[in-house]
C-alpha cells in the first residue's frame, strides 16, 4: 500500500515537472535541438535540474540497503557498449528530433486531448513491440 | 516557425521535480524513472504485479500533467509535426528506445546520475542524432 502510493506520488511529482518545464510541448524541444535557428535553451535547465537532484538523491539512497517498501534495488545490470545500444539510441534520437517527442512528454501530454499525442503513443507502442522481432543475441 | 520562450527558471523547477520523482522512486520501490521502460513492459497481455506499479506510475504521471497543465505557461498552445512525421517518429521513438534500453529519463537522468558509461553513450548518441536531425529537417530540407 505505502509502495503504490509513493509510486503514485513519483508518478505524479514527474508529470507536474513535465508540464511546469514544458517539455509536453514538442515545439520547445525541436527549438532546443535548433542551435542554428530559433534556439530554445531551456532543456538544458530541466536536464540539468534533473540529473543534479537525482545525482545527490542517489548517492544517500544506494547507502541503504534496501528500498524502503521493497526487498531490492531493481537496478540495470548490463555493461557492454554494443550494437543494440547505440543504433537504439540513434534510431530515438532520429524519432525525437523528427517529431520533438520522447517517451514521458508524450505520455503525460495525452491528458491535453490532442489527437497528435495518442497518434504518436500508439505509433510508439507499434515500435516497442516491433524490437520484440530483434534477436536478444547481439 | 513555432518560436518558443526561453523559461529557465520553470525548466530548473520542472527538472528538480522529475528528479525528485526519480529519488523518491528509487527510495521507495527500488526502481529507476525510465518512462520508455515502464510503458514499454507494459505492453504485455498478462497483468501481473510489475504491471502494477508501471501503471500506477504513469497513471500518476497523467494525473501530475493534468493538474499542472492549466497552471503551466509552458504547456499552453501544443505544436506538433504533421500526421506521417508523428507516425515515423512515434515508431522510430518506441523502437529505438526498446533497443536501447531507455530514453531520456531512463539514460539521460536516472543512468547518467549513477555514472553508467551506457547511458552516458546513449544519451551522447540521441541527443547528437537528434540536433542533426533538426538541422537537416529545418534547414536543408526547410521543413
Amino acid at each position: 500500500m505505502m509502495m503504490r502510493l509513493s509510486v503514485l506520488i513519483s508518478g505524479v511529482l514527474f508529470g507536474v515537472g513535465l508540464a511546469v518545464s514544458g517539455m509536453v510541448n514538442p515545439a520547445k524541444i525541436l527549438n532546443f535541438l535548433d542551435l542554428t535557428g530559433n534556439f530554445d535553451p531551456t532543456l538544458i535547465f530541466v536536464m540539468g535540474g534533473g540529473l543534479l537532484t537525482a545525482l545527490i538523491g542517489y548517492r544517500f539512497v544506494l547507502k541503504r540497503k534496501r528500498p524502503l517498501f521493497e526487498d531490492r534495488f531493481h537496478l540495470p545490470t548490463a555493461k557492454d557498449i554494443d550494437l543494440k545500444l547505440v543504433g537504439g539510441s540513434a534510431l530515438f534520437g532520429l524519432g525525437w528530433g523528427i517529431t520533438g517527442f520522447c517517451p514521458g512528454p508524450a505520455l503525460a501530454s495525452l491528458v491535453y486531448g490532442q489527437w497528435q499525442s495518442i497518434v504518436f503513443v500508439i505509433a510508439m507502442a507499434a515500435g516497442a513491440l516491433l524490437a520484440k522481432l530483434v534477436p536478444q543475441q547481439n | 516557425m513555432n518560436v518558443t520562450l526561453y523559461t529557465p527558471g520553470a525548466g530548473l523547477a520542472g527538472g528538480i521535480l522529475i528528479g525528485l520523482s526519480a529519488v523518491l522512486l528509487l527510495a521507495s520501490a527500488g526502481r529507476i524513472a525510465g518512462c520508455s521502460g515502464i510503458f514499454r513492459k507494459l505492453l504485455t497481455l498478462n497483468f501481473t504485479d510489475d504491471s502494477a506499479w508501471r501503471a500506477i506510475f504513469i497513471a500518476g504521471l497523467l494525473i501530475g500533467a493534468y493538474v499542472a497543465g492549466p497552471h503551466a505557461a509552458n504547456a499552453q498552445n501544443l505544436s506538433f509535426v504533421g500526421l506521417p512525421a508523428l507516425v515515423i517518429g512515434g515508431v522510430l521513438v518506441g523502437f529505438g528506445t526498446a533497443l536501447a534500453h531507455g530514453c531520456t529519463s531512463g539514460h539521460g537522468i536516472c543512468g547518467l546520475a549513477r555514472f553508467s558509461m551506457r547511458s552516458l553513450v546513449a544519451t551522447c548518441t540521441f541527443m547528437v542524432v537528434a540536433i542533426i536531425t533538426v538541422f537537416i529537417t529545418r534547414h536543408v530540407l526547410g521543413g
